[in-house]
């Protein structure tokens, strides 16, 4: 066993780097950089139950340190998927994915959740209850923990296999939303989906992104997010991916001492296409240049 | 095959106004054709910037940008022997397949929209195809790369404010030549007018970009066939499935 490995749920993971949906498309756009066999495991764009094309552009803007984006949940709906990227996936990836579930109401989503029972190559499912680029009325319903835990306990039914709940970091209930989600019997926590923000272009006062609103990302939202994953460490069991402006190995260090078990990077995939590549290959020096054994007893030690 | 190369300016000079020609050399492993694009990692900026080949040669790739916000505008000060981290070379080129069954072919460009039509030009050159030029600018001033055009084509000129070429626009000189088959890149405008004189042809087009290499999902238009990612599936597209 290599001193990188982490268990994380069902899945034993070579190592804990994981590109984050929608930042990684379909595995095979990086295919031309390099051999993404190794990766811990890799989440794949939000699936929907009908296909999707998203937001009107522009729905991508420059910021200082990061980026907005308000794709809006642009994919092929979940028979498309199915029936064409299962197979191109399984041509590159010999590991387990996990897939990202995404919908607009509790029926949508135990729909799409229960496709993936008989797909092999889907170690574990990631649901996304915080995509920032959807219509107001249809994303309040996830900020309540009540309509949370109802929504696991219907997956939890059908599903098979172990599903991590991705929250979003623009509710002040946060915590208590991740412990609704533990309680009703999700298997991880990922934390935390883009936050809300705003670009608006000072040579001629336009709001830049066609929705307005938009979710930011990126290496300025890395202390807000690592702030977020401590604390919910302190408050469920469960294991918690963390997502939110990872660009290094030490940002990887950083987010497992705070509790997280893996780490997805998003972002910065669509910068340096060979972040992950490079982040895996620095890991091992990091970690005897800090005195650290196995990578997996960092998990949550800063609160100890 | 895509790589992410780390390449070295040659030269960045100055064209027109407000307009560079800017050189970058180093290994070439992957030969682009025209018109795809590379991306390039500007320092402090998050973002990379997208730019259209326009010309390649031997261990070097030109490109020809405009200053229009930040971005271009660092990169216009950047000196020879500075390293640029690129992305390259993205997208689709221009499909050249029965080129020569296509009967009159024109190149139509507009500004900045131009460059990626020189790489295609001498490209056609090579194919010994044979083939008109009708090129657009704005002002006198910002007007670049007429000799080198006249150099390997026959040339047709137009300017807005009539200081070179005829007064007014690309669309009026489409008008009085005789075509079959068009090549086209520039603003939005220009892409639009041309498409609506209705011949069969192909369109670059531009739109915002996460990545340049189809994993953001940031750069999606509708065709009239499906969606499709401009910077994986495009840039180029043919007449018959842009919808404006
Ligand atoms: C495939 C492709 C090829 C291109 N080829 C050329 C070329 O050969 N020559 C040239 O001068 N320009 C070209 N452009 C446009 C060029 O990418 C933009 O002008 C440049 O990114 C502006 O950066 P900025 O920081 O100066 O402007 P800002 O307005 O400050 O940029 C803010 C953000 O908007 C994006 N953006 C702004 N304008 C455009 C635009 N027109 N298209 C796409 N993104 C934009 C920027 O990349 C950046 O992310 C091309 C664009 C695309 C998509
Ligand atoms: C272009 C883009 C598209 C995204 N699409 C999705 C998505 O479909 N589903 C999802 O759960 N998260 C999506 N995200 C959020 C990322 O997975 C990630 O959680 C977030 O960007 C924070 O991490 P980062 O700072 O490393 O980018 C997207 C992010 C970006 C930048
Ligand atoms: S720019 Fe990211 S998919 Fe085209």
């Amino acid at each position: 066993m290599s001193n990188l490995n982490v268990q994380l749920s069902s899945m034993m993971l070579d190592n804990p780097i994981i590109p984050a949906s929608g930042t990684f498309g379909f595995g095979y756009e990086f295919k031309d950089f390099y051999d993404i066999n190794i990766l811990g495991s890799m989440v794949l764009k939000s699936i929907t139950k009908s296909a999707r094309f998203g937001n009107d552009t522009p729905r991508i803007a420059e910021c200082k340190s990061g980026m907005l984006n308000a794709i809006g949940l642009q994919n092929p709906g979940i028979e498309a998927f199915l029936e064409d990227e299962v197979l191109k996936i399984n041509k590159i990836f010999k590991k387990k994915i996990i897939a990202s579930v995404a919908g607009f109401s509790e029926e949508e989503y135990v729909y799409v959740a229960k496709k993936f029972n008989d797909i092999e190559i889907v170690g574990m499912l990631e649901i996304n209850i915080s995509c920032p680029n959807i219509k107001k009325e249809e994303g309040k319903f996830f900020s309540s923990e009540k309509n949370i835990y109802s929504l696991c306990r219907e997956i939890r039914k059908v599903v098979k296999k172990p599903f991590f709940i991705k929250l979003s970091p623009n509710t002040e209930n946060v915590i208590s939303v991740a412990k609704a989600a533990e309680d009703a019997g999700a298997n991880g926590i990922t934390a935390c989906n883009t936050y809300f923000g705003m670009a608006i272009d000072p040579r001629n006062g336009k709001v830049v992104v066609s929705t307005k609103k938009a979710g930011f990302s990126g290496p300025a939202i890395k202390p807000l997010t690592v702030r977020l994953v401590y604390e919910i460490f302190e408050n469920v069991k469960v294991p918690i991916m963390g997502s939110g402006g990872i660009s290094n190995s030490d940002d990887v260090i950083e987010f497992m001492y705070a509790g997280a078990t893996a780490t997805q990077i998003g972002s910065q995939n669509l910068i340096n296409p060979t972040v992950c590549k490079e982040i895996i290959s620095d890991l091992p020096k990091k970690i005897k240049k800090y005195n650290i054994k196995s990578l997996k007893d960092i998990i949550g030690k800063s609160h100890y | 095959m895509k790589s992410q190369v780390v390449l070295k300016i040659k030269s960045n000079i100055k064209l027109a106004k407000n307009i560079f020609l800017m050189k970058i050399f180093g290994y070439i492993e992957n030969l682009p054709v025209p018109g795809q694009f590379i991306n390039i990692k500007i320092e402090n900026f998050f973002l990379r910037r997208p730019f259209s080949i326009c010309n390649f040669k031997e261990d070097t790739i030109s490109i020809i940008y405009k200053i229009v916000g930040k971005g271009t505008k660092s990169l216009s000060k950047m000196k020879p022997n500075k390293s640029l981290n690129v992305l390259y070379p993205l997208g689709n080129g221009f499909d050249l397949n029965d080129v020569e069954k296509r009967g009159k072919i024109i190149l139509v460009g507009g500004g900045v929209g131009i460059p990626p039509l020189y790489f295609l030009a001498k490209e056609l050159k090579k194919l010994k195809i044979n083939f008109e030029v009708v090129l657009g600018f704005t002002t006198y001033e910002e007007s670049f790369f007429v000799k080198e055009f006249l150099d390997i084509s026959k040339l047709h000129v137009a300017s807005i404010d009539g200081k070179i070429g005829k007064k007014g626009l690309v669309t009026d000189i489409l008008k009085e030549i005789s075509h079959d088959y068009y090549f086209t890149c520039g603003p939005l405008a220009m892409l639009k007018a041309v498409h609506k004189i209705g011949k069969e042809g192909q369109l670059s087009l531009e739109e915002r970009m996460g990545c340049g290499f189809g994993a953001c999902m940031g750069c999606s238009l509708r065709t009239s066939t499906k969606v499709k990612r401009v910077c994986a599936e495009g840039p180029i597209f043919k007449s018959s499935e842009v919808v404006f």
